[in-house]
């Protein structure tokens, strides 16, 4: 099966920790090479910190598996490298049209307002993204990959963790400050450590049908709630690149799966859904169950969960890689920085309490899309009905329709890494949300905010009225970077070497962040908003700067 | 403090309280179980406000 992709076949090779006497120790050790594995190392890789990976496959995912990449995904992909590639081979889309039995009862635009470099969604097949992140990590040369090299024996300390990998040489050891866990959703070593895994699995099955076919559908996605061609279930059509088509059946609960996967029960539903004169092959089927299931928590002693490894949603929101990518962006750097000694360890508590929201909320969208989807007793079944059937004449039952609510980013409005508005701001980034992209000019030329944010502590400032006190923040911080937002030609004389100017040519800046008269705002590696002010106060952004690094938060 | 309104606050209650009568009165349970569903959620777009329809909900609920 697969005449679309072929996956690349990645060596082994030996390491000269096989043959050393004692366990070799290093910093962190990766177990995973899938979205979040390879995500954590470019991102670690990127804070200056080497890692390991290891992984007992050889290759990219076999399949498409996660296709709808959200636009977080792809900024935090630009810090890593590989978004422009995926932009190029993936499929933009933002139209998405809902159909009961034979209406079209609602159509959505997720058209972003203009000025963000990077679109809603795209869609592409994991193994291109897996392809890219590989390669990515291949020019890192911090980042030692290993392939066919299979981990067991995991064994936890309070400080450190070491573990066996099994190779076709044999069974060697390591050891490591901190073992970073993403080998999926039955992950092997989450269960050898008997760390709950807890959740709803949810009475519906459903069939995923890859198909390859030269048709001229529009990219847009489209849902069935009870198609002619499939009754009483729904369906997803949605484009991926290279003209494969990703097919979503749901099947319920009384079927066999391993019957429903067999190409000769697959082609008739496909037929039946396109019609007797398209041609297509099966590129690839796959059946789940709908779960939704997550770790009590994500860090046991010095292991990090992450990915499916600690969390798994069903699908049809587009949580589980965006999920994963999401929660990486959020760890590295704070695990870079306890590696570092600039935070103290307690910092690595806030990536379970930061993303155990964003699980929770993952999982309530999954969840309510869910039970819309398969109604689950006959008082439900009448207000889904009565939803469908109002859909096409009243807007307000649009808004009822959930044919899955697609990933946006989490907030972590309540963190104990923000410091509180004391400033009035209308509407702007508040404290725990992500920045929010704006097109700007640096060096005459056409930037975007986010490419210059994340990596670092960053001040956004607004720089057009003179004032000395912006050169005081070197003095107590030289590891905050500042960009200057329209800065007089005095301030920039001021500037360090890895200081910013940049220019608002279109105002977008200034009023997505309400960037007015001084106003500043403390931004940290992963682009979330921690602090912001309506004047610059050196001391008040060191403070600010501390606590988001988690000097403020208890000991373990 | 509670937002949902439990003091009298139709124009004409009997009339009302007919109308939904009249609605039901030739249905069959399933066809009433759709009614109600329609008129549920028609209204409670009206009220919009989740607070006010959550504690629609629990009283509902608790009676």
């Amino acid at each position: 099966m697969g005449k679309a992709y072929t996956n690349p076949i990645y060596e082994y090779d030996r390491s000269p920790d096989q043959f050393s006497a004692a366990p070799t120790h290093h910093p962190v050790i990766i177990v995973g090479a899938g979205p979040a594995g390879l995500s954590a190392a470019i991102d670690l890789a990127v804070h200056g910190i080497p890692a390991v990976v290891l992984d007992d496959n050889n290759t990219v995912s076999v399949g498409s598996r996660a296709i709808c990449f959200s636009k977080r995904s792809l900024e935090i992909c630009d810090r890593y490298g590989p978004a422009d590639r995926m932009l190029n081979k993936g499929i933009t889309w933002n139209l998405g049209k809902v159909y009961w039995q034979d209406d079209l009862v609602y159509e959505f635009n997720l058209l972003p307002e203009e000025n963000h470099k990077f679109p809603a969604f795209v869609n592409i097949q994991q193994y291109y993204f897996e392809e890219y992140m590989v390669d990515r990590c291949l020019e890192l040369p911090s980042i030692d990959l290993r392939w066919l090299s299979k981990v067991s024996n995991v064994r936890a300390d309070d400080d450190k963790t070491t573990l066996d990998v099994t190779t076709e040489d044999g069974t060697y050891a390591l050891s490591c400050d901190y073992l970073l866990v993403a080998d999926g959703a039955s992950s092997p070593i989450r269960t050898d450590l008997g760390l709950p895994f807890n959740g709803q699995v949810f009475q519906d099955h459903f069939l995923i049908a890859d198909i390859l076919m030269k048709a001229e559908f529009p990219s847009e996605r489209r849902f069935w709630f009870d198609a002619p061609f499939h009754p009483n279930q729904s369906t997803l059509l949605h484009k991926q690149a290279d003209n494969v088509w990703r097919i979503d059946f749901q099947l319920g609960w009384d079927t066999d799966l391993k019957e429903e996967a067999k190409a000769e029960n697959v082609i008739p539903r496909v037929r039946a859904m396109l019609g007797g004169d398209i041609e297509f092959d099966v590129e690839w089927t796959s059946v789940y169950t709908f779960r939704c299931r997550k770790m009590d928590s994500f860090i046991h002693k010095h292991i990090l969960f992450m990915g499916d490894a600690a969390h798994q949603v069903s699908p049809f929101g587009a949580r589980g890689g965006n999920g994963a990518i999401q929660g990486v962006d959020n760890l590295a750097w704070k695990l870079a920085n306890v590696l570092k000694n600039k935070a103290p360890t307690a910092l690595l508590k806030t990536y379970d309490l930061e993303r155990q929201r964003g699980a929770d909320e993952n999982i309530m969208h999954s969840t309510r899309s869910t039970d819309f989807m398969t109604p689950k007793n006959s008082a439900s079944r009448a207000f889904q009905h009565a939803v469908l059937e109002m859909a096409s004449r009243y807007p307000f039952a649009q808004s009822l329709v959930n044919s899955g609510r697609l990933s946006t980013p989490c907030a972590y409005i309540h963190s104990p890494l923000n410091t509180m508005d004391n400033d009035q701001f209308e509407g702007g980034v508040a404290p725990g949300t992500v920045s929010t992209d704006a097109p700007l000019i640096v060096n005459n030329e056409q930037a975007w905010l986010l490419s210059l944010l994340g990596n670092h502590f960053v001040c956004l400032v607004d720089a057009s009225q003179s004032s000395e006190k912006i050169s005081e923040l070197a003095s107590l911080n030289k590891d905050i970077r500042l960009i200057l937002v329209n800065p007089t030609a005095s301030r920039q004389s001021l500037m360090k070497e890895s200081d910013v100017s940049v220019f608002d040519q279109l105002g977008v800046l200034i009023s997505r962040y309400d960037l007015l008269a001084g106003t500043t705002y403390l931004i940290r590696p992963d682009q979330y908003v921690c602090a912001r002010w309506k004047g610059f106060e050196a001391k008040a952004i060191n403070s600010a700067y501390l606590k988001a690094l988690g000097h403020e938060l208890e000991a373990d | 403090m509670r937002k949902l309104n439990l003091e009298p606050n139709f124009t004409d209650a009997d009339a009302f309280y007919a109308a939904l009568t009249d609605l039901h009165r030739d249905a069959s349970p399933e066809q009433s179980e759709k009614l109600n569903a329609r008129l549920i959620l028609i209204l409670a777009n009206q009220i919009g406000d989740i607070e006010i329809l959550q504690e629609a909900l629990s009283i509902a609920s608790d009676i």
